[in-house]
């Protein structure tokens, strides 16, 4: 690829310069402070950011965040690890803060940056509030013992350090829709932008990896290579609030065609909403701009 | 005797190149039929499930014998013999198929996605004249079963 000699270039002066700028910065020490985890609720959140989309295996149960699961990108294969309760293998032994670092802010117990394969480019936008149910919910699922697998992933990518440049440029906690005007689009754009990380599959990525937000939502490249992720913008998707929502729900197309591939994990999770939470997400698809693909 | 080489050399070349692209860019006609029969099967899935989805998803009011119409039509569907549909050469690869190589991979995963909605299809077809709640909580498998399979074997659109 000729992009390769310009990516490896950017990165490494980009190290160079600003690796200590761009250190790790997990949340302050004072962060969940006055706030009552409520695991009932959590169990809501966990569903809406679909966590268990990612951490579970393809054979375990649905509760066994054992990790596993493979992500194939341009930069190398990301593996999930084990987040369960389990102490040694899974992050049981993790207090809140770190957890809460992890998904907000990216950074690991032991301080490095994470890879944003996990979504937390999205939930840095999520109310601690809800970060602290949800966590609080984690700790009431099983344990497993199975060790987290290393990531296959080549020089200069597996240097964690080069992920501070890179949080720099594309983590951002602006919201892309900028203006909500309706309680049902403000919380529609919550579940999508913040919990529900859609544009992580709708939105094509630049050779860098980064989002490109003038494409939001406008498709992409299937990340496996077979087909494409659909354009869900409204120059694409033509169905009407309510066929959006059905869809959120049962997983039935308008023509009651069901969906297939990475989406049906995904309705799993949204069909675990409310019905006003997935007609909120409806109304969000529905306001976003129109982008027609070439 | 050089001429002579030459001509054979080129003539095999030109065989090779055709052959190559036929065998990138066809399909023989059974292999697009297969293709035609087993998306005009989809169809029909689609077709009949349409007819107790509207009513699931309160679009239409219930009606007891359209419900089991459809429903009996999705089960005689489900229990048709698909193995004439599924063959070799017909995945993604072939434009115009989404049909995940991961069908021929694993075929016996595949065949037992099939049973999973002959299963569900055959119970719904039982309950789906016995009033709204019964036909709802029947149908639920059936979704599931047709979702399941998606997951796994067929891949999204170009
Ligand atoms: C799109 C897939 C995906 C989703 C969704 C996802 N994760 Fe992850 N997660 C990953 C990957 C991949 C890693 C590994 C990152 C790394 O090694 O830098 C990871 C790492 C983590 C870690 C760090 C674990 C460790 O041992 O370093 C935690 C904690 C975590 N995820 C929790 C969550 C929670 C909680 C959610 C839901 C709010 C979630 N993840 C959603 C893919 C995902
Ligand atoms: C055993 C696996 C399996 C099951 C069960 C299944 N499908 Fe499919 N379906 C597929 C595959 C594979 C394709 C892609 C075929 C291709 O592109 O050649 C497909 C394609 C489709 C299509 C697209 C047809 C077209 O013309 O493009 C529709 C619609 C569809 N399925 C509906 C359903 C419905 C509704 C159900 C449940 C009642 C269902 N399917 C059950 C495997 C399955
Ligand atoms: C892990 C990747 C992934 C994520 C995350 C994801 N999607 Fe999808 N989405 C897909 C794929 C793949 C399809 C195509 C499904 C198929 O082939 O049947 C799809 C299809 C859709 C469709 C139907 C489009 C059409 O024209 O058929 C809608 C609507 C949709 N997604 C909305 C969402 C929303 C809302 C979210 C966030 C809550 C979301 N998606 C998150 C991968 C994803």
């Amino acid at each position: 690829m000729a992009r390769w000699p310009l990516i490896l270039g950017a990165m490494v002066a980009a190290l160079g310069a600003g690796w200590y700028l761009t250190r790790p910065a997990p949340l302050a020490d004072n962060a969940l402070d006055r706030l009552t985890p409520d695991a009932a609720r959590g169990a809501v959140i966990f569903a809406a950011a679909g966590c268990a989309s990612c951490h579970t295996s393809e054979t375990g149960a649905d509760t066994l965040l054992t990790g596993g699961k493979r992500f194939a990108s341009p930069f190398g294969t990301f593996v999930a690890p084990n987040i369960s309760s389990d102490p040694v293998h899974g992050v049981g032994g993790w207090s809140d803060l770190e957890l809460a670092s992890a998904i907000v802010a990216g950074v690991s117990q032991d301080g490095s940056h994470l890879y944003p394969a996990f979504p937390y480019t999205s939930y840095n936008k999520a109310d601690m509030q809800d970060v602290v149910d949800l966590i609080a919910h984690m700790r009431t699922l099983p344990a497993s013992d199975a060790p987290s697998l290393p990531h296959e992933i080549g020089f200069p990518f597996n240097l964690r350090a080069a992920l501070g440049p890179w949080k720099a440029l594309f983590v951002s906690e602006q919201w892309v829709l900028a203006t909500a005007e309706t309680d049902a689009l403000e919380r529609g754009r919550y579940l999508v932008e913040a919990l529900g990380h859609c544009a992580e599959c709708h939105t094509p990525r630049g050779a860098l990896g980064g989002l490109q937000g003038d494409q939001w939502m406008a498709g992409a490249p299937n990340p496996s290579g077979e087909g494409r992720i659909p354009n869900i913008t409204p120059a694409a998707l033509q169905w009407s609030e309510r066929d959006i929502a059905e869809y959120l729900k049962s997983g039935f197309t308008p023509d009651f065609d069901s969906a297939g591939g990475e989406m049906v994990a995904v309705i799993k999770n949204t069909s675990q909403l409310t019905d006003a939470d997935r007609a909120a997400i409806a109304a969000y698809l529905k306001a976003i701009p129109a982008i027609a693909n070439p | 005797m050089p001429i002579k080489g030459l001509t054979l050399l080129s003539v095999a070349s030109v065989f090779t190149l055709v052959s190559a692209a036929f065998a990138a860019g066809h399909l023989t006609q059974d292999q697009q039929r297969a293709m035609d029969a087993r998306n005009a099967h989809m169809t029909l899935y689609s077709f009949n499930l349409g007819k107790v989805g509207a009513m699931v998803q309160d679009r239409v009011p219930y009606d007891a014998d359209v419900a089991s119409a459809a429903a009996a039509n999705l089960a005689a569907l489900a229990a048709i013999d698909e193995a004439g549909y599924w063959v070799e050469g017909t995945d993604t690869s072939i434009e115009g198929s989404r049909a995940k190589p991961e069908i021929w991979a694993d075929m016996a995963g595949f065949e037992a996605e099939q049973v999973k909605l002959a299963t569900a299809t055959a119970a719904f077809a039982a309950v789906a004249g016995d009033g709204l709640d019964a036909m709802k909580a029947g149908f639920g498998p059936v979704g599931q079963s047709c979702s399941s399979c998606h997951e796994s074997y067929r891949a999204p659109r170009e």
